[in-house]
């Protein structure tokens, strides 16, 4: 308990070290927070565009919508915050840069993730922060207690369904350096098919987010429990409740593949 | 303190044979070494590029595991206890940095602390003792980013001892130094060791960096060890020869000197070598002016790579 304890504030320290080192370069930071800014902006105004045309999307009103894409993006802008940096591995491998992690006395994954955090990445929650506060204004939830810890859970599952696939797919650069785009179809692709209702995707690949890659518990799942809707993949609302089970269970399968992906890169070398 | 027995490490390599068929090829960079090093000994690890070096070190390190053989450092195997042996030793690569680019050298400092949960009070003794070893104060402020070479190494070298490990590997820590810094690295490793008994292991390109620091060397190509000795008996067959490079006022035929052998020309440049012992380079050079006109010169000591080549061609039969 001490010992993690420790690591945490270790945790820490390299954090906010590793925004302070970014602090430093003030102007690509404030272009970079802009730029962030338009395209949030503009992915949101695709889904107004929509509900120009059409009323519903598969039985979803814009505030439903609304709701499912915020939760969705607070969520996906976490997890990029704390370990987005993964996205560079292939480069650091190549580079030599991830031996020198691997002779300390830390976890290879916390170093890598706080090699260089950009606070930039925030902005995207701040976004679909506003997004989500524009749904609840419009909803009209019955709040309970229950929804309320669902809505918070489904924060937080959602992060850590992210996470596992973002991790796992980061390890697949210890067997092969050459598949980041391949890798990144999983994780921001991951984002925004979370961003719309999964009725209006076909039954496979309703089935194929929600029982291989769990995309469909981000988000959509809580938000069904939420809002009271009904469910579009096996009929089942209920499934909201296993959220947090299957947050958990995909985060250890990408911890799984990362501590395989070290051991083959150790007795590999490539 | 280092134990190394029968060390192999095999790697499988895939090359494009066709449009689709690949090849596969076993490369052994490692290739059954044996050695150990004593506790407070300074051992020169040295070898052409390609000779296995890094591989060793990394294996000596804990980064890669071993095909097969045995290995111990610190008393740990390095492979298995990664992260207990990681507080035992300090690792320096040359050509790459373990530092925060960004960062000033201090905050560096301050979160390996953190990594390695070294109690605070420790922590600053010994950044006193090596601030004034390594005369960090004039930088300690300064992004790492914005150090020149010999101040970011004078930098790696406090960040690698800080934990205070008992056994240091430097990997090419001179590695594109100016003479000046290359001295000053050179005389803080000499003293590390005399003082502290810091066992270390070094591998460098530059003989003169093992002249001047290992009492001992291990000398190793394609994998396998070809020397483990004493460096003077290396230095008094090749260290003392070295190579007057001379640029003439015009093309002449090779200079005839009594001592110093013209081994070859190019246009009004000549290589001339010669033995410390038998002469001074300024005696040499005093020889030369007396039967041409001098435009330039200097003087190369031999590398590794010649040394090695030299034991291949029956020039020199070592141990």
């Amino acid at each position: 308990m001490v010992d993690r304890l420790a690591t945490l504030t270790t945790y820490r320290r390299l954090a906010t070290a590793s925004m302070r080192a970014r602090a430093q370069y003030r102007l690509t930071f404030g272009l970079d927070f802009a730029a962030q800014l338009v395209a949030g902006v503009s992915e949101f105004l695709a889904i107004l565009v929509i509900f120009h045309h059409l009323p519903r999307l598969g039985g979803w009103s814009l505030p439903e919508v609304a709701f499912l894409y915020g939760l969705a993006g607070i969520s996906f802008a976490l997890t990029d915050a704390l370990i987005g940096q993964l996205d560079t591995l292939g480069q650091m491998i190549r580079m030599g840069t991830f031996d020198v992690f691997l002779v300390r006395p830390l976890s290879g994954l916390l170093q890598v993730a706080t090699s260089d955090m950009q606070l930039k990445r925030l902005t995207k929650a701040v976004q679909a922060g506003a997004v989500l506060t524009f749904a609840i204004a419009n909803l009209h939830i019955a709040w309970s207690a229950g929804k309320l810890v669902m809505f918070a859970a489904a924060i937080g599952s959602g992060a850590a369904i992210f996470s596992g696939v973002w991790i796992a797919g980061s390890a697949i650069g210890f067997w092969t350096t050459d598949i980041q785009e391949v890798v990144n179809s999983f994780t921001y692709g991951g984002n925004y098919l979370t961003s719309y209702p999964i009725n209006i995707f076909g039954v496979w690949t309703r089935r194929f987010l929600a029982f291989v890659v769990p995309m469909a518990f981000v988000a959509y799942y809580p938000s069904l429990f939420i809002l009271g809707k009904p469910d579009a993949v096996i009929g089942l609302p209920a499934l909201a409740f296993v959220t947090p089970l299957i947050a958990v269970l995909t985060l250890s399968v990408g911890l799984g593949v990362w501590r395989a992906g070290v051991r083959h890169y150790r007795s590999t070398g490539s | 303190m280092i134990e190394v027995s029968d060390l192999r490490k095999t790697f499988t390599v895939y090359r494009r044979a066709g449009r689709l068929r690949r090849e596969r090829r076993q490369v052994t960079a490692v290739d059954g070494v044996s050695f150990s090093v004593e506790p407070g000994e300074m051992v020169g690890y040295i070898g052409p590029n390609g000779a296995g070096k890094s591989t060793t070190i990394k294996m000596l390190t804990g980064i890669l595991v071993p095909s097969s053989g045995w290995l111990l450092v610190a008393g740990l195997t390095p492979a298995r206890r990664r992260t207990e042996l990681a507080k035992r030793i300090g690792v320096v690569f040359g050509n790459r940095t373990q530092l925060w680019w960004d960062l000033p050298l201090r905050d560096s400092f301050e979160l390996l602390r953190h990594i390695y949960r070294v109690p605070g009070a420790d922590h600053r003794r010994r950044i006193a003792e090596l601030r004034g070893l390594l005369d960090l104060d004039p930088f300690l402020d300064t992004p790492v980013r914005q150090l020149s070479l010999g101040q970011r190494m004078r930098g790696e070298l406090t960040a690698a001892l800080l934990h205070a490990p008992d056994v240091l590997f430097l990997d090419e820590p001179t590695v594109g130094l100016d003479i000046v810094s290359k001295a000053r690295v050179r005389d803080f490793l000499a003293q590390l060791n005399r003082e502290r008994g810091v066992t270390t292991l070094l591998t460098t390109h530059d003989l003169s960096d093992i002249e001047r620091l290992c009492p001992r060397m291990v000398i190793i190509d394609r994998g396998r060890v070809l020397y483990d000795g004493g460096t003077a008996e290396i230095a008094a067959r090749f260290g003392a020869e070295r190579t007057l490079v001379v640029d003439l006022a015009e093309t002449r035929p090779p200079l005839h000197l009594a001592r110093g052998l013209v081994v070859r020309t190019d246009g009004p440049r000549q290589w001339i070598r010669f033995r410390s012992e038998e002469m001074t380079a300024a005696a040499l050079i005093a020889a030369i002016s007396e039967q041409a006109q001098l435009v330039d010169l200097s003087i190369e000591e031999p590398d590794i790579e010649e040394v090695v080549r030299r034991v291949y061609t029956g020039e020199a039969v070592l141990a």
